[in-house]
């Protein structure tokens, strides 16, 4: 086949909605993409195991340490998902483990900070999942055949993610004046994070308009990002918590909520290290992967010596 | 560093009973014990399967898509196989 009707094919395929599939011709670029993009979400999914991770040990029920427990293994199960439909692109596990340990690979910079109340994890379930669960939805019909079917595996179990957080936070909204006020500082510290969890504005973002046109995206950051302050509004004004936004208001216009200017100078810091646990959580990881080591090893020789047992009695 | 290479296995799921083994993704494992917990406890954690097979990914032999034109092409041209090809009277509801 000549490289125009690869190419060609390749467009009929995205023009028609159908799925890329991992040995159809691609061109390189869409590739690349798409393995920056499916690895960095598996790390997010899996550096977003040591915030909430944090709390497993001091929540403050058994119920709320299962419910926990359960969230924190389904977020590895979501970067397993995720690893293994980036591999079917031909990048090696290794290789994006690597990337993350060195700090060369990014993940979602909202887990460079600091989970310091259980109010956090409330929090975090609420606005952050809720958040995920907006972007995921809209992937659920991304081009790429393996990615669009681990989204949709993770789009059914994330529901319960955001729902415990918010159950979290109704049970600190309908308490004591601590509780509450408890609340309102986790969601004061985590609304403006989350909002730029969607990415820099669409005239700013890099790979946008490229990964649109290939149906990687199927919606901006910016559409995003107002599907969410819109959802996001009323689940607030059912808790009496106030979100920290005073530009914040119901445009009849447009149909949607204007809110205030997001503090892009803090996200590129964030993003670029200078997060209050950047170093942390690198530091988990790479302590996670050297302990490790020896399981893996034994592992490996376990199965090598069966191997050879096997063969031995064979002869 | 990461240079372990653990093999990498396909999962396949079988639903309930009457549906078919479905492939749901892969994992790393060192062998086939391994790789079914890993799998029972990655793929399966609210109850989505009744059985379970995990398969090296090496064994697996995939048909080339760039063939596919001569690959399919003995079904291409034989349209009397299905049921539509054939006239019959329709009042009779063969």
């Amino acid at each position: 086949m000549s490289f125009t009707d690869e190419q060609g094919q390749f467009d009929a395929i995205i023009e028609a909605e159908e799925k890329i599939e991992p040995r159809d011709w691609m061109p390189e670029k869409y590739r690349r993409n798409l393995v920056r993009q499916i690895s960095q979400h598996a790390h997010s999914e899996v550096v977003g195991q040591l915030p909430e991770g944090n709390w497993i040990g001091r929540a403050p029920t058994l119920r709320r340490k299962a419910i926990l427990l359960a969230k924190v293994q389904d977020e590895a199960g979501h970067g397993l998902y995720l690893y293994s439909a980036a591999e079917t692109l031909g990048v090696s596990r290794e290789k994006m483990m690597n990337d993350l340990l060195v700090g060369k690979a990014k993940y979602a910079s909202i887990f460079n900070y600091p989970t310091l109340t259980w109010a956090d994890v409330g929090a975090i379930g609420w606005l952050v999942d809720g958040a995920a669960i907006v972007n995921q939805i809209s992937l659920c019909r991304t081009s790429y055949g393996p990615y669009a079917r681990a989204m949709v595996k993770i789009c059914k179990e994330e529901s319960f993610h955001m729902r415990q957080g918010y159950e979290i936070m109704q049970v600190l909204g309908a308490g004591s004046a601590a509780q509450k006020s408890m609340a309102q500082d986790a969601l004061n510290r985590w609304w403006w994070p989350t909002l730029m969890m969607f990415g820099p504005h669409d005239s700013e973002s890099a790979h946008s308009q490229q990964s649109m046109k290939w149906k990687i995206k199927r919606q901006s950051n910016d559409a995003l990002r107002q599907k969410f302050v819109d959802q996001t509004v009323k689940q607030a004004d059912y808790l009496g918590l106030s979100i920290p936004d005073e530009d914040l208001k119901w445009n009849e216009d447009r149909g949607n909520y204007d809110f205030g200017p997001i503090d892009w100078e803090e996200f590129t810091r964030v993003v670029n290290g200078g997060g209050l646990c950047n170093d942390s959580r690198l530091e988990a990881r790479r302590t996670a992967n050297d302990e490790g080591q020896w399981v893996r090893d034994a592992l490996m020789s376990y199965t090598e010596k069966h191997v050879k047992s096997d063969v031995d009695q064979v002869a | 560093m990461l240079e372990d290479h653990l093999p990498l296995w396909e999962v396949f799921v079988r639903g309930r009973r009457g549906l078919d083994h479905k492939h749901i993704g892969s994992l790393h494992a060192s062998d086939a014990s391994q790789a079914m917990k890993s799998a029972r406890d990655t793929y399966t954690r609210r109850q989505e399967g009744i059985s379970i097979w995990v398969v090296k990914a090496d064994d697996i032999h995939a048909s080339q898509f760039e063939n596919n034109a001569s690959f399919f092409d003995p079904a291409e041209d034989k349209v009397y196989r299905h049921p539509t090809f054939y006239e019959v009277p329709e009042e009779l509801k063969l």
